[in-house]
């Protein structure tokens, strides 16, 4: 029994409740109170990640408690690698997003003094976030499976209220489609939930006690369907991916990083982890169809990002083709790939967050998410073009920077692995690489047209970054430069749970033995 | 030949809540015969809520020392085994803190006999202190008494008796609305002429189940059958006759159509005690009726009811969907959760244990549900336009403004009638839901498959349903406050303490809901006397 995750669950829920708590008035207040809850958090994950035993057994700082007797649920937590750089990427974007967010209840009002979004609520908004960051961390915490579901499902409903009432014009039609469709993915997860629960006979929830338990084929396709449509919605992956650049560009652009950051992710590491490992003979029947709807993704989501001109959907857009390489990388059932897509929820957490908040503090300058509204903004504002420069060529996988790493891990593994013949997901890899073209055409137009060209009019007006705003990108670009040169870390945590993976879903060895470093 | 008429046996001790409730209903009664005008409320309100907590406090005797009988009492008319104990234990909290809504003032007509917009009614209003009528009360004790027998019923006579005990004084409740007096009259009347009607089908059932059983006791019918041809006519007919009686009751598809009616004109804390009270007796009395006397036929009911569930899930969610009127949308919501509900009466199937665990889940979704549709209703009584409560829903938009406490409360309940986790409605719906998908399992059923599509349907519906609650919330605080948008009323201490327990439940079920759970467990355990 360890007492660190649940410390680190709770610290933020209590923080969430003194902010919520804080007389009438005292915005800056709650808002100073949110940073230090939100680094501490920071600090002790730190702390406890830096115990974390890579050669060690595969879930850590376990700790398990009776929570349901009447139903087996316990409220067990634990961390393998995969969770915890997860984890530590859920708590460097919350401090960084309360930063990013610091007047965006106030009221955003542009350069001329006009107001984007009404003055609202505060201290909600922050104890929201608060509520939030205990979610991520439990749902991928969570060992008990009935545990994972409600975080997965409840986690909606802050964010659901983030966007509601924080976000951009079409804010309640984009929150109510993001909160429909997750509830009904996760409504059919509950049902496969259940369904494994009784199909296994063994009265737990917990996961390592359900690894392997299910034999039966058509149950195993059953299940394996409730659990990955759940995903996919969340993920998102074509055709359910509808819902996700209506959310992410009404969202305000702290929010919006954590839904495409982190809340999204959640869909993926929930492949990785429940559908393949659960039920590894259905993931294996399903892989062609599946890389199939990755690869539809990747090429469309970057063919549709180009012909975007808001902002906040072209970045929206362009996750859609990033999680397809991800899904790509989980069932392409080899280490290499599955280690890369691993490590591309993490670096594209970190490169998608930087362009997001990049592009709100542009529009909290303008005013408006269109391209076209902008142009010359290098001439007067170097830094912010700066910084927008380095998430953009981090978007579009430049050598050097953290995403690349992953992307050619995800390739370089698809294309090698023996799971389905030696040629179908050869054929799949070399297909998605033309996104690799199109990821350029997509960045270096966005960037073209905001930052170079003649100034536009109203962009004479801008500002530079404040120290506040460098304080928010600094870190991101840093971490996005620091893992593109220097994976180890990451992988070397990864790596050992991404083998046991592999090792529960039964893959030859061969496939196995041709274990990359990433490099 | 011996002349002597033996005097029937009756165990005071175990019916003894009963007799509580029944008893004070007629002191109520006496009390409005004798009584001054001006004293009958100070006399009603102590009696009325010291009866219901005494009535409660016996069925908690009964529990702690552990001697839930297990032979139905009064020469067998009267069953009080675990789950009736525990039902009654819900509806006797519910009607407590119904009472306390029901002592606000404002909501009951002065004179129900005045013609609407009359100088009568000006009249009879001038002299009344908003108070209204003050036989209210005994008339509530009587309908809780027919709640508490329906379920216990342990033949159909009495559970007819119990029905009619039970639906008499709402018919009556419903009617006397203070404000929208027409409205109120003809859902007082509609109720009353399908409540009838149902009635006659209940009782008309029972004379042909008499025909072929030559008994009313419900384990002599199960007993006949088990002996008999159970493809009987008379059997099939009566049983078919029975069902809709019952369902009519629980408001299940196609016999919905009186609920949203009678919802919305009723007064509202009326509303409530037949929301939650009534439903609660309801689906006490139909797992009786299916579990203890047709439980020989499952083979003829499981299927018909599986289409009611599913066709009750549907209706209620997608017509609430179109529904403008808050307390309307509220009576399609209550049909939806009675279509899940009876995805857990199917559930009782197989063995002993599995028959458990599907009750404990229903009893435990009938608690959870009833307490946060009182805070529900509670939440409505405050929202008030100048002609009384503020029912069509664009009234509502922006009220998260207006009263932030009071909107974040009602989303909580809306979130926790749509099963969102971490609120006691998730994991109510979890019980019926797993019952279901576990009796699947259960050697010899035919209808394994048939129990997945059900819960499929049931989590398609949980989905459409999720949508119009959602609606509310985005329209009280995503959307702007009309100008000159309803008032909020300043609460009574009673509505503050209905929602605050209701709240507080609500929450604390849904972090920890092995405390209900428990309960509901230990008192499905013994299951329903056979």
């Amino acid at each position: 029994m360890s007492p660190w995750l649940p410390i680190l669950m709770a610290v933020p829920v209590v923080g969430a409740i003194v902010v919520a708590l804080l007389p009438k008035g005292s915005d800056k207040l709650a808002k100073q109170v949110t940073l230090l809850v939100s680094l501490l958090v920071l600090v002790l994950t730190g702390v406890m990640a830096a115990g974390f035993d890579p050669g060690g057994e595969r879930f850590q700082f376990k700790a398990e408690y009776d929570w349901i007797p009447s139903f087996g649920v316990k409220f067990g937590v634990g961390v393998d690698g995969v969770a915890l750089v997860l984890i530590a990427l859920s708590v460097v974007l919350v401090p960084i997003v309360v930063l990013a967010s610091w007047h965006d209840a106030d009221g955003v009002k542009t350069a001329d003094g006009t107001l984007i979004t009404p003055k609202r609520s505060v201290k909600t908004y922050f104890s929201l976030l608060l509520v939030l960051e205990t979610m991520m961390i439990g749902v991928f915490a969570a060992t008990d499976i009935f545990l994972f579901y409600v975080f997965f499902e409840a986690m909606l409903i802050p964010m659901y209220f983030m966007i509601g009432s924080y976000g951009g014009a079409q804010r309640s039609y984009a929150a109510v489609k993001f909160l429909l469709y997750s509830l009904f993915g996760g409504l059919l997860m509950l049902v496969a939930v259940i369904g494994l629960y009784v199909v296994a006979g063994s009265k737990t929830f917990m996961f390592p006690e359900l690894v392997g338990v299910i034999q039966d084929p058509a149950m195993q396709k059953w299940l394996f369907a409730g659990f990955f449509i759940a995903f996919a919605i969340k993920a998102p992956l074509w055709p359910v991916h509808t819902w996700l650049p209506d959310a992410a560009a009404q969202a305000p652009a702290g929010a919006a990083v954590l839904l495409v950051g982190v809340l999204d992710k959640v869909g993926t590491f929930g492949m990785l982890r429940f559908c393949l490992e659960l039920f590894p003979d259905a993931a294996k029947a399903f892989t062609m169809p599946i890389v199939v709807l990755a690869v539809i993704s990747i090429i469309y989501g970057a063919i549709v990002a180009i012909g975007q001109t808001d902002m906040k959907r072209l970045i929206a857009y362009t996750s859609i083709s990033h999680f397809g390489f991800i899904v790509l990388g989980v069932f392409a059932m080899s280490s290499v790939a599955q280690s890369g897509a691993a490590l591309y929820m993490v670096n594209h957490g970190f490169a998608t967050g930087a362009l997001f908040l990049a592009a709100g503090f542009l529009i909290a300058r303008r005013g408006s998410p269109f391209l076209g509204d902008y142009g010359g903004v290098q001439k007067v504002a170097p830094v912010l073009a700066g910084f927008f420069l380095v998430a953009g060529l981090a978007g579009l996988s430049l050598p050097g920077l953290s995403s690349f790493v992953s992307e050619f891990m995800v390739m370089i593994g698809s294309y090698s692995s023996q799971a389905h013949g030696s040629g179908a997901l050869s054929v799949a890899a070399i297909v998605s690489a033309v996104a690799v073209i199109l990821a350029a055409v997509y960045i270096l137009w966005m960037i073209q047209r905001t930052m170079n060209g003649p100034t536009a009019e109203p962009v004479k007006a801008f500002k530079d970054l404040n120290a506040r705003e460098i304080w928010v990108l600094a870190p991101l670009v840093a971490l996005i430069i620091g893992f593109g040169f220097f994976p180890k870390p990451l992988l070397d945590v990864i790596n050992p749970s991404v083998q046991q993976t592999l090792t529960n879903v039964k893959v030859p060895t061969s496939t196995i033995a041709e274990k990359g470093t990433g490099q | 030949m011996n002349d002597v008429i033996q005097a029937p046996t009756i165990e005071y001790g175990t019916l003894a809540p009963l007799l509580v409730v029944f008893g004070a209903a007629c002191i109520g009664v006496l009390i409005e015969a004798f009584a001054p005008r001006y004293l009958r409320k100070s006399f009603h309100v102590p009696l009325t809520l010291l009866s219901l907590a005494g009535a409660f406090a016996l069925v908690l005797v009964q529990t702690l020392r552990g001697q839930v009988s297990t032979t139905p009492s009064a020469m067998g008319a009267v069953a009080v085994d675990g789950p009736s104990l525990f039902i009654w234990g819900v509806i006797l909290i519910l009607s407590f803190v119904c009472v306390l809504l029901i002592n606000d003032e404002g909501h009951f007509v002065a004179s129900a006999a005045s013609v609407p917009g009359s100088s009568d009614e000006e009249e009879a209003e001038a002299h009344d202190n908003g108070t209204g009528h003050t036989e209210v009360y005994p008339l509530v004790l009587f309908a809780v008494g027919g709640m508490l027998l329906f379920p216990a019923a342990h033949d159909l006579l009495m559970m007819f008796v119990a029905l009619e005990v039970m639906s008499l004084p709402l018919y009556l409740l419903c009617g006397l609305a203070r404000r929208r007096r027409l409205l109120s009259q003809e859902a007082s009347m509609k109720y009353f002429l399908l409540g009838a009607f149902s009635s006659a089908f209940f009782l008309y059932g029972t004379a042909m189940i008499y025909g072929f059983a030559g008994t009313v006791s419900l384990p002599g019918i199960n007993q006949a059958m088990a002996a008999g041809n159970t493809l009987d006519p008379l059997l099939l007919i009566g049983f078919a006759m029975l069902g809709v009686g019952l369902l009519f009751k629980i408001g299940a598809a196609p016999f919905q159509a009186w609920k949203p009616d009678v919802y919305q004109g009723a007064p509202t804390p009326i509303t409530a005690l037949m929301a939650s009270g009534t439903l609660v007796a309801a689906f006490g009395a139909v797992l009786r009726v299916f579990w203890v006397g047709l439980g020989n036929l499952d083979w003829n009911w499981r299927p018909v009811i599986w289409g009611v569930a599913a066709l009750t899930m549907v209706v209620g969610s997608i017509l609430a969907i179109t529904q403008t009127e808050i307390k309307r949308m509220l009576a399609y919501s209550s049909i939806a959760h009675a279509g899940f509900l009876l995805v857990g009466v199917l559930a009782t199937y197989g063995s002993a244990e599995q028959n458990a665990v599907s009750l404990k889940a229903i009893l435990f979704y009938l608690a959870v549900y009833g307490i946060t549709t009182v805070g529900a209703f509670a939440v409505l009584t405050l929202v008030r336009d100048p002609g009384g409560e503020a029912g069509h829903l664009s009234r509502w938009a922006g009220l998260g403004k207006r009263a932030p406490v009071l909107s974040g409360v009602f989303a909580f309940f809306l979130l926790a009638f749509a099963g969102i986790p971490l609120t006691s409605g998730f994991f109510g719906k979890y019980a019926v839901f797993a019952a279901a998908l576990n009796s699947g399992t259960q050697p010899g059923d035919s209808m394994g498959g048939w129990m997945a599509g059900l819960v499929v349907v049931g989590v398609v519906a949980s989905a459409i349903a999720a949508f119009f609650y959602v609606r509310v919330i985005v329209l009280m605080f995503f959307n702007e406050p009309a100008a000159d948008g309803p008032a909020v009323a300043a609460p009574s201490m009673g509505t503050v303490a209905v929602i605050a327990v209701s709240l507080l439940v609500t929450v604390g079920v849904g972090l920890y809901p092995e405390s209900v759970l428990g309960v509901a467990n230990d008192a499905a355990s013994s299951l329903f006397i056979r």
